[in-house]
């Protein structure tokens, strides 16, 4: 392309934006003269530079709307809604000349003689009264931005730029080859000028960085005329008001947050803000506003945009959703304000009644959170009924540059995120940690629970299998732990991610390459990449900690051990109910009173059958799952052990077997759930077996995971407590209501809806129950949350899966001895 | 569209041309860092004075057995759907002309990955196989090889 012409398009560009705002201003402030001039000048100079280029129908077009504007600086024309309205049109017209020269280098074929027409329509019907120009004197006007401040910036191409970057990039692994080289030298001469020149590399280095950086006001700059034209169309009065502009961004973020405030600027416009008469109506200003706000606070920035509209309907919403069966009535129910708005997260939702031309086709709030987190960041929403909505981005500042772990496999250097790294632990002889196996799925103990590993030499098809690995990098991808077995761990680095060539796109385990500080090019891991090939990732990607409540009752998962034994028909035992997995030597089975028995950490373990048919191996070895609960040790004989799932666990059919809880539906297959809790009772001498009278003392059971339910009933059951189940705080609060009584209550602390916290206050708040003993299970037991929970009416915390624990303090409780 | 002009260059004691218009650069082969579950004709990634260039072992995309030692091949830098793609090839020769007249489609006896990423054969003292960029670039057609 011609490069005069290729200037022109850039700063024509640059010049319509201006314009668009500039006209924008100037209809909510007629007077202003300043306001006028600029446009008119900005029109006059596109109009002259085309006849200069030789560019008729964009000339005659930018005649006509620089006639127009001619007309009402010079008095001729009042500002209406309609000049406005057609001069932004015809500047559209001229955008979309210019976008065909940008393509083609050529002005398109046709004519804009109906754009002209209404153009000058416009300005037709104000001629003949002759309004003048509102003479009153501009109070305070506006500074001009940038008047008198000289030329502070100049323009440079994005290309340009670019090659900065790589050529500084360069520059860097130059200075380290040279630093490498003084250490060997060991000259003295060299030493301080070397150490300077590092010194201004880095300084160059963050300057270049800094140069990617833009005012967000940038991302901004189409919104005004946005909501000009929502207000037009929806007839209702909008002021935007955007503070915090400066703030500065990636240019690579800016341009990808773009889209989404624009939608949610559509939205808080056409959903958020009532019509005029329903402003009225509520008392508020006829002129509705939409606050947009932008600031750093750390290392991230933070964008609010609030409207002072109806705010949301939270009755509605549910309605809504429990319409579209994304939650259920009870759940609805249970949904405080907070969590219900963010129901508008979730596909489907749109609270519009009507769905307008300008918002409401379908693209919807989740496809705005969708990006946002696509981008590392997250977004909330805060809505008063009434007073308005606020939606709050948070987004990382640059994308660029991540802090990575660099680790080593199979002779080979990765980098993982630093975000999705939770924890090390080494691993081996020397360490209290070490892997074991399932069949041939690598585990690890950790803090009381099996964490599945992968080693990540295996996984990339470069490890030798088994052997190797000192140390296990704990990621977290989602809601889902893992530890990836590696050989070797480096130092962090920050390295500058770029995507990875389109033909290496199919591989889910990369996010992107770097380049290292050496000058080697290292493969970045995806922990959710990693988790989805191995079909461990929960249903959903989902990483961030706004989840609605929805989905976090939909993904509650636990980790299933899946065996044989006895049949073909899969079975399973919660993996946090199994203390360790071994596989007995035939010849070490022994026999007592008639029972099998294996000699196991010193004690004499019996060998059980999941049901009594079974018999121990009589060659080779026999595989066996021990629980032990602290009292008692079992082993559970099986034929083999098939896998590990975490997954949600929904009792379909629930069993008459007494070793049984049920059928769930695990991995696609029907799989047998057992009550481990059975095998337990049969441990040790007969006295333990047969469950002592309690008198049936009744026990009520809170729990929203039916899996927890059903594994505690038969627990309390076989321990002689007559056991009840509630799901929720809300459904035990009704029992009360039914003039049930129980002798004590256990109840789960995290629950959707009332929390077991609240469900204490209101436990505590009441005479019925006021002094029925309250247990609280958790998972939770930190000292701050026990402390909470007793404030709130807990009268004892125990760990979730501590089954003695849980039976030791039922029996506390009820014979009234403080724990 | 049939090139002007042609890079020559070696691979397993055959000449192959490739369009000069699509080669950014000719390089000795530096250290590459393979990239795990990638397929096998792709080498891995490398650094090209700060940008990261996926590294295409040639003689793998065309079924040659591989070289026992990398060091000391050449590296053809080329362009592909904006991207830079590093050609592995045991040597670099000359930049020659071409005449459309000395170019004739492939003969039918040519092995079937050759005739895959070959748009042609050009007829000079020795013949040439006048390599597609294209077709070595296609994942799915490599993957059918």
């Amino acid at each position: 392309m011609d490069e005069l012409l290729g200037d022109f398009l850039t700063e024509t560009a640059e010049n319509l934006q201006t314009v668009d705002n500039e006209i924008v201003l100037f209809e909510r402030d007629p007077g202003n003269r300043d306001v006028l001039n600029n446009i008119f000048r900005l029109v006059h100079t596109i109009k002259g530079t085309c006849g200069f280029l030789n560019l008729p129908r964009l000339e005659r077009l930018a005649h006509a709307a620089e006639t127009v504007l001619g007309k009402v600086r010079d008095g001729q024309a009042a500002v209406s809604p309609a000049v406005v309205s057609e001069t932004l049109a015809a500047i559209d017209g001229i955008k979309v000349i210019l976008a065909a020269l940008e393509t083609s280098g050529k002005e398109p074929a046709g004519d804009d003689e109906a754009q002209i027409a209404r153009l000058n329509a416009a300005i037709a019907i104000l001629e003949t009264p002759k309004v003048e120009l509102v003479p009153e004197p501009v109070i305070a006007a506006e500074p001009d931005a940038g008047a008198g401040r000289g030329i502070q910036s100049i323009r440079v191409s994005v290309a340009l730029l670019e090659q900065l970057m790589t050529t500084v990039s360069e520059l860097v692994l130059t200075r380290n080859e040279l630093l490498q080289h003084l250490r060997t030298l060991k000259d003295d001469r060299l030493a301080v000028p070397l150490q300077r020149l590092s010194a201004q590399v880095g300084e160059l280095q963050e300057s270049v960085m800094r140069t990617r950086m833009q005012p967000i006001s940038n991302a901004w700059s189409a919104l005004p005329r946005l909501v000009r034209s929502l207000s037009v169309e929806l007839g209702k009065p909008i002021e935007l008001d955007m503070q915090g502009g400066e703030t500065e961004l990636d240019r690579q973020l800016l341009e990808l947050i773009k889209d989404p405030l624009a939608h949610m600027v559509r939205n808080a416009a056409d959903h958020g803000i009532e019509t005029t008469e329903q402003r009225k109506a509520a008392g508020k200003d006829a002129r509705g506003r939409i606050v947009l706000k932008a600031a750093q606070e750390g290392g991230h920035i933070v964008i609010t945009l609030a409207d002072d509209g109806s705010g949301i309907d939270v009755a509605r919403l549910k309605a809504k959703a429990v319409a579209l069966r994304l939650v259920t009535e009870t759940d609805a129910a249970q949904l405080s304000a907070l969590q219900a708005q963010r129901l508008v997260f979730h596909p489907g939702l749109s609270t519009a009644e009507q769905v307008t031309s300008v918002s409401g086709r379908g693209v919807g709030m989740d496809v705005v959170r969708a990006n946002i987190e696509k981008i590392g960041g997250a977004i909330d929403i805060e809505s008063t009924a009434g007073k308005g909505t606020q939606f709050t981005i948070r987004i990382p500042l640059t994308l660029a540059i991540l802090p990575a772990l660099i680790v080593a496999s199979g002779g080979q250097r990765f980098a993982v995120p630093q975000m999705a790294v939770v924890e090390l632990v080494r691993v081996g002889a020397n360490s209290e940690h070490v892997v074991e196996y399932v069949n041939n799925a690598a585990v690890m103990r950790l803090r009381g629970r099996l964490l599945p590993l992968i080693h990540l030499g295996t996984l990339l098809g470069i490890g030798n299998g088994r052997g190797g690995g000192d140390y296990v990098l704990i990621a977290r991808a989602g809601n889902i732990s893992f530890g990836l077995i590696v050989d070797n761990i480096f130092d962090t680095e920050e390295v500058v991610v770029k995507p990875v060539a389109p033909i290496l796109k199919t591989l889910s385990v990369y996010s992107g390459n770097a380049i290292l500080g050496d000058g080697a090019v290292i493969m970045i891991l995806d922990a959710n990449g990693i988790a989805a090939s191995l079909g461990i990732a929960g249903e959903s990607d989902a990483s961030d900690a706004l989840e609605t409540p929805v989905r976090e009752v939909a993904q509650e998962t636990d980790a299933m051990l899946l065996f044989r034994a006895g049949s073909p028909h899969p079975k399973a035992v919660p993996l946090s109910l199994v203390a360790r997995l071994e596989e007995f030597d035939a010849a070490a089975v022994e026999w007592s009173e008639g029972r099998p028995v294996v000699q196991y950490r010193d004690a004499l373990v019996p060998l059980l059958a999941v049901d009594g048919a079974l018999t121990p191996r009589v060659e080779g070895r026999q595989p066996a799952l021990i629980f032990d609960d602290g009292a008692a040790i079992v082993a559970l004989m099986v034929d083999e052990v098939l896998d590990i799932v975490d997954t949600h666990v929904d009792i379909c059919m629930t069993s008459d077997l007494p070793a049984r809880i049920g059928t769930a539906v695990i991995a696609g297959r029907a799989t047998e759930i057992l009550d481990v809790a059975h095998y337990l009772s049969r441990a040790g001498s007969a006295g333990s077996i047969v469950a002592e009278d309690k008198g049936g003392r009744r026990v009520l059971i809170v729990d929203d995971s039916a899996f927890f339910r059903n594994m505690l009933k038969p627990l309390l059951a076989s321990a002689g407590y007559r056991a009840m189940t509630a799901a929720s705080a809300d459904e035990a609060l009704a029992l009360r209501e039914t003039g049930e009584h129980f002798d004590l209550i256990l109840s789960d602390i995290e629950m959707p809806g009332l929390s077991g916290v609240d469900f204490a206050r209101a436990v505590r708040g009441d005479d019925r129950w006021r002094e029925t003993p309250l247990v609280a299970l958790s998972s939770l037991a930190g000292e701050e949350h026990v402390r909470q929970g007793e404030a709130a009416g807990f009268d004892q915390y125990v760990a979730k899966f501590d089954r003695s624990r849980l039976l030791d303090a039922v029996a506390r409780q009820l014979s009234g001895e403080a724990a | 569209m049939i090139p002007a002009k042609l890079v020559s260059v070696v691979l397993g004691g055959q000449l192959l041309g490739i369009d000069v218009a699509q080669v950014q650069d000719v390089i000795r082969l530096g250290a590459v860092s393979p990239v795990p579950l990638a397929p096998r004709w792709i080498a891995g990634v490398m650094n090209l004075r700060g940008r990261i260039v996926t590294a295409i072992d040639l003689r793998a995309r065309f079924g040659l057995s591989p070289r026992q030692d990398r060091a000391g091949s050449m590296c053809v830098v080329v362009e592909h759907q904006g991207e830079p793609y590093g050609l592995i090839v045991d040597d670099v020769g000359d930049v020659i002309d071409v005449d459309p007249e000395q170019i004739e489609p492939n003969p039918p006896t040519l092995d079937r990955r050759w005739q895959q990423v070959s748009d042609g054969i050009v007829k000079l003292d020795v013949l040439m196989v006048l390599a597609s960029v294209r077709a070595i670039m296609d994942a799915d057609l490599a993957a059918a090889a």
